[in-house]
């Protein structure tokens, strides 16, 4: 008896839509199993992950705090992935965004502007376009693989951060603390009443309404559809691949950016040594969960957020390490790039052996 | 005589259906030993289908397959080896970066010394006058010695069946009368051969047996010696594939393309550079470059479309414009229009539906079909439609996907989709390429209309007849270097196979 992979005629759309769910179900069932083994009743613990994070209001609002950077992030990333680039490093361009937008209240904290803040947001864009402009630069002058470049730039991000906040940029006020100085009104992005969700979860619902549009309708997203799909065809089309990979990830460098100085001007409030749990890696899975359209990025971000959160929870509540969160976020995306095989094969259950089994069993 | 009418294998009443979709309809065929048969029939006939149940890589839906007059099933292409049953594909695939023998090692069961494996190789190469040196890296051969490779791999097992897909489409004259003798040689010692092939003129030469098929089912049983090409190719279509008119063309039209002395170096170690190309295609003729597969065809097609760019502007002049340095875009703006050969991710995105793939092509030189940067939707889908209709493209639903297209039907949309905006200057690469006789036919005419509607068409082909069917004049390319440019009239099929071997010109 094997199970065997047949290749369907033609990939089915059922299962593009299936897959995630899927994937959820078996991330919740290995995730059971993983509280079983440390002596946790399973349901009331995925109960306490899953599900508590819904059902109260604060709960709800520090969801959207945090499927806000995702949301940005897997938006950008999703029409990167459309086009065969494979940004990894978003993480390192979410720092470089804060970093850059972040000058604005380090070298100039007296400039009470109402200019400040659009500033600060521009400068992270910018800062996050950069930093992803170094893997597009490699990868077309030098055909260097753009997931190793952009992945290990993540590093050097991280300790440019480390040193700024330790050195150059440490409050002078800050008791020693590694950290800036600390935002001020006129610096922060509005929030709703007084909420921790921040003006970023608007920009996050723009960037996916228009880059929605963008890649159904604009001749530039069918640019970014073909070069991924047939870069051979999308050459003879007259589109030039370099331009798509640098659009590529200017686009998701930028958003990442942006989601970069949205944590500082928002929840953050200065720059810390660590000023993200992982969202621009998170991004991809949320990229891969929301199918790389848009609007199933602002889904899965939600999902993701509520993988975040439920950490938090079974951190306090089950004395769970904070390391727990990783482990379901990577089991969902293990599971997802598994579903996705079913999206172009078929599972059969043959119960005659196959020939060349029976050849080796004769005797 | 009794062995010699004993039948190999017979495939009754075979029977294989996809969901709603029946490509075998009660098939029946009979294979004798010592005899070469032909399977003909258009694209989608059904050939395909039937060859990989007796190749045992599909299993008859129903109906049943005997094996010298015993009831067999063929499982897999392992069982069909073990039974003596060997094919040789259309498009073999072989490791550049290894070495004949190693290759032919690659492929055959169990453990192999390659020394001696070498000595063998060697020995039925003799045997049959197939010229091949096992220690020669593949890189370095012409298609028609890597077909060799596939065939002595084939040889090596002792076959009592061969089957040729399509075998002669990648080679010179000279090459294919080569295999042959060695086809006749083997039927003469008692394999038989199963001979897949689009050209009807060789069959009549080469075939003992044909079996046609239309629309997967059998249509007639024939000794292709008592037939015409014609009347076996309208037994293929069902009715007459009409010639192609060329009469009326201007002649000595301006040039609208010229090339002068492009060279470029080889994309890739297994590419081909070009070596001071120069020619010139005037307007109102169809000018075809003739040769064999990988001597720079796409090479050449790349630097015309400009999907590879030359260093200097006047390599390339289209319309009297000099273009070398200037991309696909601009040269389409200019009026010229390209088909590649390959269709599906060249031509063609697979997966995307065919308005979409209107749009790849014309986003640049169309006006309408893009506003403001966003596409027109409803403008991509009416021009899908028209080409569709106007070229005859058999689609089972409104606008697919193009890879849900046979290759005649996605070929006949891919040039109805340039031919549609009226090109001054049409560059096509290998036109009729693996596509049926109807659509072949077709394709033809629309290429020989444009010309004489006054544009200037560039056909680069493999396919002699073709080229002699509908140029005016000729040109080979051989190793990357183009010969001169001859009328039609003032050229022959010898000479022209002469210079695809690479037999350079004298004088000059």
């Amino acid at each position: 008896m094997t199970l065997q992979l047949d290749r369907r005629p033609r990939p089915s759309r059922v299962m593009v839509a299936v897959s995630p769910v899927l994937a959820m179900l078996l991330t919740g069932v290995v995730g059971g199993v993983l509280f079983a083994v440390r002596g946790l009743a399973p349901l009331p613990a995925l109960y306490v992950y899953f599900v508590e994070p819904v059902t109260t209001l604060w709960s709800i609002e520090e969801l959207i705090v945090k499927a806000t950077p995702l949301v940005l992030i897997g938006a950008g990333l999703a029409v990167c992935f459309r086009a065969n680039v494979w940004n990894i490093g978003a993480e390192g361009q979410l720092i470089a965004g804060a970093v850059a937008g972040a000058a604005i209240p380090v070298l100039a904290t007296q400039w009470a502007s109402p200019l400040a803040l659009p500033l600060m947001l521009a400068l992270g864009v910018c800062g996050g376009m950069a930093w992803a402009a170094i893997p597009a630069l490699l990868r077309n002058r030098f055909g260097a693989n753009e997931i190793l470049t952009s992945l290990m730039l993540v590093y050097v991000a991280q300790f440019l951060l480390d040193w700024l906040v330790r050195g150059p940029w440490r409050d002078p006020d800050g008791f020693n603390f590694p950290e800036s100085v600390e935002l001020q009104g006129f610096q922060l992005l509005p929030t709703l009443g007084y909420s921790r969700v921040h003006l970023g979860g608007a920009f996050a619902l723009l960037a996916v309404l228009v880059l929605f549009v963008f890649m159904a309708r604009a001749l530039k997203g069918f640019e970014v559809r073909v070069s991924g799909d047939a870069p051979r065809a999308g050459g003879f089309g007259g589109f030039s691949r370099p331009r798509t990979v640098w659009f590529c990830l200017a686009l998701s460098g930028g958003l990442a950016g942006l989601a970069g100085i949205g944590e500082i001007a928002g929840p953050v409030g200065q720059l810390q040594p660590s000023i993200s749990p992982g969202y621009g890696f998170t991004a991809i899975i949320v990229a891969f969960l929301g199918r790389l359209n848009p609007i199933g990025v602002l889904l899965a971000g939600v999902v993701l957020a509520i993988s975040y959160l439920g950490g938090e929870g079974a951190q306090i509540s089950l004395g769970l390490s904070d390391r727990t969160a990783q482990v379901f976020q990577g089991t969902l995306l293990f599971f997802i790039l598994a579903c996705d095989t079913l999206i172009r094969y078929r599972l059969r259950l043959r119960l005659i052996p196959a020939a060349g089994a029976a050849e080796e069993t004769g005797s | 005589m009794a062995a010699a009418d004993a039948y190999l294998l017979e495939a009754l009443d075979v029977v294989k259906r996809y969901g709603g979709f029946t490509a075998n309809d009660r098939v029946t065929v009979k294979l004798r030993p010592g005899r070469i048969h032909a399977l003909l029939g258009e694209n989608g006939a059904g050939k395909s289908t039937l060859v990989k149940i007796m190749y045992g890589a599909l299993q008859p839906t129903a109906g049943a397959l005997r094996w010298r007059g015993r009831p067999a099933s063929i499982a897999s292409p392992a069982a069909a080896r073990r039974l003596g049953i060997a094919m040789v594909f259309q498009h073999f695939s072989l490791f550049d970066a290894l070495t004949a023998v190693e290759n032919i090692a690659l492929a055959l069961p169990g453990r192999f010394d390659l020394r001696s494996l070498a000595r063998r190789v060697t020995a039925v190469s003799a045997e049959y006058g197939l010229p091949l040196e096992p220690g020669a890296l593949v890189a370095d051969l012409s298609v028609g010695e890597r077909q060799r490779i596939e065939i002595v791999r084939c040889l090596l097992q002792e076959p009592r069946l061969l089957i040729m897909d399509e075998p002669t489409s990648v080679l010179t004259p000279q090459e294919a009368d080569q295999l042959f003798l060695t086809l006749r040689r083997l039927a003469a010692d008692g394999c038989a051969v199963l001979y897949i092939s689009h050209r009807l003129e060789e069959v009549r030469q080469l075939c003992h047996d044909a079996t046609i098929l239309r629309r997967a089912r059998v249509v007639a049983n024939v000794d292709p010696q008592a037939e015409t090409a014609a009347s076996l190719a309208r037994l293929m279509v069902g009715d007459d594939v009409h010639a192609v008119r060329a009469a009326g063309r201007a002649r000595n039209g301006a040039a609208a393309l010229t090339v002068d002395r492009l060279s470029l170096p080889a994309p890739g170690p297994f590419g081909v550079a070009l070596r001071g190309v120069t020619l010139a295609v005037r307007a109102g003729e169809v000018t075809a470059i003739a040769g064999v597969a990988g001597n720079g065809q796409s090479e050449l097609f790349e630097a015309l479309s400009g999907e590879r760019l030359s260093s200097s502007p006047a390599a390339v002049t289209i319309a009297g414009q000099p273009c070398g340095t200037r991309g696909v875009t601009a040269r389409r703006r200019l009026g010229a229009a390209f088909v590649p050969e390959e269709r599906l991710g060249h031509s063609a995105v697979p997966g995307m539906e065919l308005a979409d793939n209107v749009l790849l092509t014309r986003h640049a030189s169309d006006r309408g079909l893009v506003r403001g940067g966003f596409i027109d939707r409803p403008a991509t889908r009416s021009v899908a439609k028209r080409v569709t209709e106007r070229f005859d493209v058999r689609v089972s639903e409104v606008n697919p996907q193009a890879s849900a297209l046979s290759g005649g039907n996605l070929q006949k949309f891919v040039v109805g989709r340039e031919l549609d905006r009226k090109p001054a200057v049409l560059v096509i690469d290998q036109p009729t390429w693996g596509v049926d006789a109807g659509a072949a036919a077709i394709i033809r005419q629309v290429l020989a209309d444009l010309a004489k509607d006054g544009a200037a068409v560039l056909m680069i082909s493999q396919d002699l007849d073709e080229i002699f069917e509908i140029a005016d004049r000729i040109a080979v390319i051989s190793r990357g270097q183009l010969s001169a440019t001859y009328p039609a009239d003032r050229i022959d099929r010898e000479r022209v196979g002469l210079l695809m071997a690479g037999v350079r010109e004298t004088g000059a």
